[in-house]
């Protein structure tokens, strides 16, 4: 049952928030502040409660009848919903979920708290918008019924399109219309995938369910595999974004209100992550082998595209937003590497960019509410008008160029070391884009915050509430640098779990080489478990082709 | 006591963390305390606990001291630990000690400054990130240290930052050194994957066990990528354009950078993996070709520069090269040697130039100084002695006793070679030159600018104690012929291989004849740089103005021209493609498709224009096309 607060609270708060905005708009954020604070509580009380659970060897015997890896899931509910097409309200969380959870309330209090100064019209309907997009990915995030999953993957679209049309910057009409049409129409590519499994899987076994873990191990021709396969990775290569699906990131970002901009960066970007891990790769494990070389070669051209991009920009929020292409460049050749290693760094690099990129949006937006204008080339010189501005900006720009020390570190290590089973030149490509994020963030700091200072500009440095928020993100920050195992603990079953399901594919051993160097000596006996499992079954490979 | 080895690293960041918490409100003298006080205190406790390593070596003469585990995937489990052994122990003391003195003396030098806690909160990071590079047990956290005193370097370099050229040097330095990073965690991913840990001993282990079947090809390319890490970092060809620049920096951060930490990291490197290297006797010699070919360019790039900094940063990158040369020739001992007495003498040269320039109102150019040795009486004496040591003047300085080994072993090695020595005395030679060049220019001659400011005792305190390091450094290794007196060795044998000095080459390097052959060689130097810049000055300066002589001049002021080179090759390419792309060029598709949405949605709305004729015309088109779809077929 508690899996439903974590939808129900910020839905019920979105109204109550609307209408306390009649009275007031400090109670309109105060009741936001409740909506996201309250479940941010919950989830991290479940989480804690859940320590031993997720910490414990992983017990269950391999891959059961649905193919899930039932010891991995902490809580699950399961109730029909339209029965005669086999759609159900179907829940879950394990590990994976808890983190995207954590995120998704931690950035959502983040955004209601920058959000405190900067929204002073239509408070009321901003908290609504806000909430709902946070009940939105709270339940992407949870779903494992195929349709619940799109339902509310679209149904998060909608308030994130009235947060950038209706509090936006410049182009925020240009941008949100651009927002929606891409996400829409590659969404739509995915219904048709979905709906198409459906039909396939009801064809073959006569039971038409919308059920992840029922579609799971569907038999299906390589060439179908592929197309379906296609249709769930253009919808979250375009949420990632993977290049060249990127185009509406810069816009939606730089246009976005700043608490916009943080759920887009922190929570929204990564349902392409989190649906490549969780649906497409388990889905069609050989389609997403034999698409290895492409996705690779477009993360790796997306690290450096969006660095080198980056460099370019003057707009300084519009730097930050290609610095979100670079990184999820990492993200994407990560998932398809497709080993423990790059894996966890995966899951790591979905926290630590949300902190880095998150916080760098804050000071973009602090800084926009202050001086009015987001232009580098009116700036410079800022760290003597406001030092810890300064500082903070520097931590920041550290961690968006993974200095070690910082969470941001080890995720891209992970990453890359796990990549180089896989392919050394994509991880060759993914480590000389460290140098391309030198030469951003670095040129970053000196536009703005170094150099002379000619505009004779004068604004207050951080205020309380700001120094609140980066110090907790930068406490984080350094945690997740020196000590990122609790996370990696908590990530462990399901990263386990996917391996697994997906065992005795192309994409778990592509070669006998590089599946008894990625998996350590515990690895070893598991790789040959899941290879049986898989084998009894029908499931996937080319056992199902003709 | 050993047991405390964490709190070495601890202190300086402790110190660091308390002045970003408390910023101002511990005022000047606060900070100083703090800052000074958190390297002071871990130089003592690095002595004791070095000296209780030393009193009673722990088994294996090294000791380990796991904190905790990094993290823990599928086997990877790094840890964050500790190792101390021969080797860490010379870095460890040099960097807390030299570090302690420049600290003392920042307390003096930057006492006007506005950011005086924000130097302090770099220069401690700068302390904690080197001493982490050299007591990490694996390479993830020595590649942390690595790139922190990347970070530091930067933020040091960049202090000034109201001018923007202090900022572009400081990027450039930081840029460059992560161009080799690139190449060092490539090295780490291959050689996890190989072996399938990072920790240095098991490592060198496995690798030395599994040599030399199967795996010469990992090795050799292990090898060189870590070799490319170690050229950015420590400045050697093609990758030393940044240190140059580097002295944009206020005078004591040149100091730590070129003497306790940073550039010797990659010395440090190759040295600690020198099974890699024995083993790839290809990557050895690129080890060696390279410190002889940098000491060689940067020694040249010394001998012409104006400005007092670069000229010893360039003497820099020249006696580091010194350092790569030994291990290339499997002089492990005799480049750990120079690292020690070099960072004694190139502290003392850049603290002493620090005095000078600030007494000088700020005055970089050695031409407009001159007449300073009545005036700073205490800082010639010093510099004299670090010139002194880094042109290597026979018996009674440091820089002696190890160049002299380097030398030594570049011919007698069975990995040397006489093109090694020849181009190591060319080097010796032009060393000569250089070194007392800037002593003839900054402390002789006419007085040509006022003296403003006069050093106190926190500046004069580290000066004298650095000049009698850098006369008695070199006394812990004496060569055979005077009497053999060797205790740094016999301490670096624990850890390290000695070099292989075989047969009738290695008899005569280690004869009274060879070291006379390099005493001649020093004396030749710098007895030439007498006659050129005391009696000859105007003349001498007169040659390097004319037509014929110019043009190389000028390529060794630019150092080679390899900016000039990079500049072109690298720089503005990428940036115009920036500049060229910044719109996004796939946007450019996207905007593509919509311009045709509209233009079809024109063309339509257009027909659309309530005429029956065109509409009746169309449908007639549309009926004979159908009719001749369907009867061709």
């Amino acid at each position: 049952m508690i899996l439903l607060w974590y939808v129900l609270i910020p839905t019920v708060a979105a109204p109550l928030a609307w209408l306390a905005g009649r009275r007031s708009p400090a109670a309109a954020r105060w009741v936001a502040l409740a909506g996201t604070a309250a479940p941010l509580a919950l989830v991290a009380a479940q989480w804690i409660a859940a320590t031993d659970r997720l910490s414990a060897a992983f017990t269950a015997a391999g891959p059961g009848a649905a193919g899930l890896a039932a010891g991995s899931w902490v809580v699950d509910l399961r109730a029909p919903w339209i029965d005669s097409l086999g759609i159900s309200f179907f829940v879950a969380a394990d590990g994976l979920t808890l983190i995207m959870l954590l995120l998704t309330f931690g950035l959502g209090l983040l955004s209601v708290l920058c959000s405190w100064r900067g929204i002073t019209t239509r408070v009321g309907a901003f908290h609504f918008m806000l909430l709902w997009t946070v009940a939105g990915l709270a339940g992407v995030f949870l779903a494992l019924d195929l349709f619940l999953f799109y339902f509310f993957f679209e149904m998060m679209l909608i308030p994130m399109y009235f947060l950038i049309a209706v509090w936006g910057h410049e182009r925020r009409v240009y941008s949100a219309v651009k927002f929606f049409i891409f996400t829409q129409v590659s969404g739509l590519l995915m219904l048709v995938a979905i709906v198409a499994l459906v039909l396939i899987h009801g064809r073959a076994t006569g039971v038409y369910t919308f059920d992840f873990t029922q579609l799971l191990g569907t038999p299906l021709p390589a060439g179908t595999a592929f197309v379906l396969m296609l249709g769930f990775f253009a919808a979250f290569a375009v949420k990632l974004p993977a290049w060249p699906l990127h185009t509406w990131l810069p816009d939606a970002h730089t246009d976005a209100p700043t608490a916009g901009s943080v759920l887009l960066a922190g929570v929204l970007i990564k349902i392409g992550a989190y649906g490549m891990l969780r649906f497409m790769a388990p889905l069609f494990p050989d389609a997403v082998a034999a698409f290895r070389t492409w996705a690779l070669a477009l993360g790796a051209i997306g690290i450096i595209y969006g660095a080198v991009l980056a460099y370019a920009q003057s707009d300084m929020k519009r730097l930050v937003a290609y610095t979100s292409v670079s990184h999820m460049g990492f993200v994407l050749i990560g998932v398809f590497a497709w080993n423990e290693l790059a894996l966890q760094g995966v899951v790591l690099q979905l926290v630590c960019h949300a902190l880095s990129t998150g916080a760098l949006f804050i000071l973009v937006g602090g800084l926009q509410d202050r001086i009015h204008t987001r232009d580098m080339a009116r700036m410079g010189g800022l760290w003597r008008v406001a030092p810890r501005m300064g500082g903070t900006a520097m931590f920041f720009a550290m961690a968006a160029l993974g200095l070690p020390g910082l969470g941001n570190f080890v995720a891209e290590f992970l990453i890359l070391v796990g990549v180089w089973q896989v392919s050394r030149w994509a991880a060759v490509l993914g480590a000389v884009g460290l140098v391309f994020a030198t030469v951003y963030a670095l040129w970053m700091m000196q536009r703005a915050f170094q150099g002379e200072e000619t505009h004779r500009l004068s604004f207050p440095d951080l205020t309380r509430i700001e120094v609140g928020m980066f110090a907790s993100m930068i406490v984080a920050l350094v945690l997740l640098g020196f000590w990122p195992q609790p996370l990696i603990v908590t990530a462990r079953q399901t990263v386990d779990g996917l391996q697994r399901m997906t065992a005795g594919t192309a994409l778990v051993a592509p070669g006998a080489d590089a599946s008894t160097s990625t998996d350590g000596a515990s690895g070893g006996p598991a790789v040959t478990d899941g290879a049986a499992d898989t084998g009894s079954a029908p499931a996937t490979g080319d056992g199902g082709a003709p | 006591m050993l047991s405390l080895l964490w709190l070495i690293p601890a202190l300086p960041a402790a110190g660091s963390v308390l002045l970003v918490l408390l910023g101002r409100r511990l005022g000047r003298a606060g900070t100083a305390w703090v800052g000074t006080g958190s390297v002071g205190l871990s130089a003592v406790l690095a002595l004791l606990v070095c000296g209780s390593f030393l009193a009673a070596p722990p088994a294996g003469d090294a000791y380990r001291q796991v904190l905790w585990t990094w993290f823990d995937v599928g086997g990877f489990a790094p840890a964050i630990g500790l190792h101390l052994d021969a080797v860490s122990i010379v870095w460890v003391l040099v960097i807390t000690v030299v570090g302690f003195l420049i600290h003392l003396y920042s307390v003096e030098h930057m006492e006007r400054d506005d950011g005086f806690t924000r130097f302090f909160i770099y220069m401690d990071l700068f302390v904690f990130s080197m001493l982490v590079l050299v007591l990490a047990d694996n390479l993830l956290l020595l590649y942390l240290g690595w790139e922190g005193v990347g970070l530091c370097s930067y933020l040091l370099i960049a202090f000034w930052q109201e001018d923007a050229q202090n900022v572009y040097s400081g990027r450039k330095a930081f840029i460059v050194t992560r161009v080799g990073d690139t190449a060092l965690i490539a090295g780490l991913f291959l050689l996890f994957t190989h072996y399938h840990t990072l920790e240095i001993g098991q490592l060198m282990h496995l690798v030395a066990s599994r040599s030399p079947a199967p795996d010469s090809g990992v090795v050799l390319a292990a090898g060189l990528l870590l070799l490319g890490g170690a050229v950015g970092k420590s400045a050697q060809a093609p990758l030393q354009t940044w240190l140059p620049d580097a002295m944009a920096g206020p005078s004591p951060v040149s100091a730590l950078i070129h003497a306790a930490t940073m550039v010797t990291a990659g010395v440090y490197l190759i040295a600690r993996t020198n099974v890699l290297y024995t083993l790839a006797p290809d990557a050895r010699l690129a080890v060696a070709i390279v410190g002889t070919v940098t000491l060689l360019l940067a020694g040249f790039s010394a001998l012409v520069q104006r400005d007092l900094k670069r000229a010893l940063a360039y003497s820099t990158i020249s006696q580091i090269g010194y350092m790569f040369l030994a291990l290339g020739v499997s002089g492990w001992e005799a480049a750990v040697f120079h690292f020690m007495t070099h960072a004694f003498f190139k502290a003392l040269l850049f603290l002493a130039a620090g005095v000078v320039i600030v007494a000088l109102a700020d005055e970089h150019d050695i031409f407009r100084m001159g007449g300073l040795r009545r005036e700073l009486p205490a800082v010639f004496a010093t510099f004299t002695v670090g010139a002194a040591a880094l042109a290597a003047l026979p018996l009674v300085t440091d820089g002696f006793y190890s160049k002299d080994l380097i030398i030594a072993t570049s011919l007698g090695s069975v990995d040397g070679g006489a093109w090694f020595y020849v181009a190591s005395l060319i080097g010796a030679f032009v060393t000569g030159l250089y070194s007392f060049r800037l002593v003839w220019l900054v402390f002789f001659g006419a007085r040509r600018t006022e003296v403003s400011r006069r050093p106190r005792w926190r500046q004069l305190v580290p000066l004298y104690a650095l000049a009698a390091l850098s006369v008695t450094g070199g006394f812990v290794w004496m060569p055979a012929w005077l009497g053999g007196f060797e205790p740094l060795r016999k301490l670096l044998d624990t850890a390290l291989p000695p070099a292989p000095m075989e047969g009738a080459a290695a008899h005569f390097a280690e004869s009274v004849g060879a070291a006379l052959i390099t005493i001649l060689v020093v004396a030749a130097g710098v007895g030439l740089s007498y006659v050129l810049w005391m009696p000859r000055r105007e003349r001498t300066q007169a040659f390097a103005a004319a037509p014929s002589v110019q043009p190389l001049v000028a390529l060794w002021l630019g150092g080679w021209g390899f900016d000039w080179f990079y500049e072109r090759v690298f720089v503005r390419p990428v940036k115009r493609f920036a500049h060229w792309a910044r719109h996004d060029l796939v946007d450019h598709v996207v905007g593509g498709i919509a311009w045709l949405n509209l233009a079809g949605w024109r063309g339509l709305s257009a027909g659309q224009n309530g005429r029956l004729r065109g509409y009746l015309a169309v449908t007639g088109l549309g009926v004979v096309l159908v009719l001749a779809v369907v009867v061709l077929r």
